[in-house]
């Protein structure tokens, strides 16, 4: 092995120690942590990373600050976006139960994201609840909603409005979602 | 013709309906386009010559604060709208209405990559905090570091009273005197009333005062304590002249707690 090749080797293994276990109350890691524990290329380190983990179907996320993604981000906002280790592809219905989710409880999940996006990011709990008692039973609605609060998919003010976390933007392309309800 | 009072007191009550209207759409997320930003400023300027008081000044600043957040709302609403990913929420739930959930769950999993992550002990962790372990001391050990603060216990004279703001800096038996005066006319035709609704005052030290002159009032027989143990109940009766009682009776003291946590049960109505 080359000593360029064993250096980028002996850093990936550092990078995925760091993103495959939980270091925070949160998953994933921000870039400025990365940028002190492997150096200022880690960008590249990464893209090394994320490049070795297609074979597993996985991938290296990147959450840019302010929910936008940016196609050409400085090394600044490498610094203050947070990355995650994701699914690279889908899962089956049966994969999705395998890992603790009722069909009932992840289409709740879809709707109450998807109603979200298209309110611009922000509506009252009320509303959602509405919605999902359509076509879920009336005592899961609130469970339901307070659950994806707990898992950081949804986030709630003191007015009762729902908006969308951390979870979402790291896990959920969004404009995918719209766009395989809409073609339904 | 309106005078310059009511037409002030129109303008405020204007602004105020502004402002209510403006929360409304921040809060519950309502079009901001129902609101008509220009129509709005008319009203503002309208009544702005009025405005002298500081506080119409200020309601002023504020509908403009609440209008530009609104505008906010509104460029925002546009720029969303251009926005590869606005869909009109009508469209959406009448699709979401329409189409099954195994449908929802099927492009609900297309979009989603959720997040891998690992929870797991390794040797290093159980090494590293069996270390910790070894060199954690004991908890009688390290709690002995931080002894309980010990108040000092002793008399207090009457001008350290005096200096907390305990007693006042008059004639002590002056004020007794006034002091018993006022419960005689507390007491009125009843001739007794319940403790705490005498000592009890607006806030904790002045209770504490009342409390401290109540026992010189009992002591030196301005009053006598009626106390009813079953039901946890102390009245004060006035004398109608101070009883000396040394050398008769044998005299009891009798401790009654007036701590911050009574003080306030009292003021809640709940400690009698």
């Amino acid at each position: 092995m080359s000593k360029r090749k064993g250096y980028y080797a002996s850093k990936m293994k550092r990078a995925v120690h760091m993103l495959f276990y939980r270091r925070h109350k949160k998953p994933g890691v921000k870039g400025w942590e990365l940028r002190k524990a492997l150096g200022s290329d880690y960008p590249k380190v990464l893209k090394i990373l994320d490049d070795y983990l297609k074979a597993l179907d996985l991938q290296v996320k990147t959450v840019f600050e302010g929910e936008k993604a940016l196609e050409k981000p400085s090394l600044e906002d490498l610094d203050k976006a947070r990355f995650y280790i994701t699914l690279r592809g889908d899962l089956t219905p049966k994969e999705a139960k395998m890992i603790g989710w009722r069909i009932d409880d992840l289409a709740g999940l879809a709707i109450t994201i998807a109603y979200i996006i298209s309110k611009r990011g922000k509506v009252p709990r009320k509303e959602v609840e509405e919605l999902l008692r359509d076509k879920l039973p009336g005592w899961k609605v609130g469970l339901n909603i307070d659950r994806y609060i707990r898992y950081g998919y949804l986030t709630q003010d003191e007015n009762e409005q729902l908006y969308l976390d951390w979870r979402t933007r790291a896990e959920i392309d969004e404009k995918a979602l719209i766009d395989m309800l809409l073609s339904k | 013709m309106q005078s310059k009072r009511e037409r002030v007191k129109i303008g405020r009550e204007k602004l105020q309906r502004i402002i209510e209207m403006c929360k409304s759409v921040e809060e519950r997320s309502l079009d901001p386009f129902l609101i008509n930003v220009e129509e709005i400023i008319g009203i503002i300027k309208e009544y702005f010559p009025e405005w002298e008081n500081p506080e119409d000044l200020c309601l002023d600043a504020e509908t403009i604060h609440h209008l530009a957040s609104v505008i906010k709302l509104q460029s925002e609403w546009v720029r969303h709208r251009s926005t590869s990913l606005y869909t009109d929420p009508f469209l959406l739930e009448e699709k979401l209405a329409r189409i099954d959930k195994e449908e929802i769950v099927e492009a609900f999993l297309q979009a989603w990559h959720p997040i891998v992550e690992m929870e797991q002990i390794s040797l290093h962790s159980l090494a590293e905090a069996t270390r910790y372990w070894e060199s954690l001391l004991p908890l009688k050990e390290r709690w002995k570091g931080f002894p309980p603060a010990e108040v000092e216990k002793s008399l207090a004279t009457r001008e350290e009273l005096i200096r907390q703001r305990i007693l006042r800096d008059k004639a002590f038996s002056e004020e007794l005197e006034n002091f018993w005066k006022e419960l005689k006319a507390k007491v009125g035709e009843k001739g007794k009333i319940h403790y705490w609704d005498f000592v009890g005052a607006e806030t904790y030290e002045e209770t504490v005062q009342r409390a401290f002159l109540t026992s010189f009032l009992i002591t030196y027989g301005y009053a006598t304590l009626e106390i009813h143990p079953l039901e946890e109940e102390i009245f004060i009766k006035p004398n109608e002249k101070p009883i000396t009682k040394i050398g008769k009776k044998q005299l009891v003291s009798i401790p009654i707690t007036v701590s911050s946590e009574d003080w306030m049960r009292w003021k809640k109505g709940e400690l009698k």
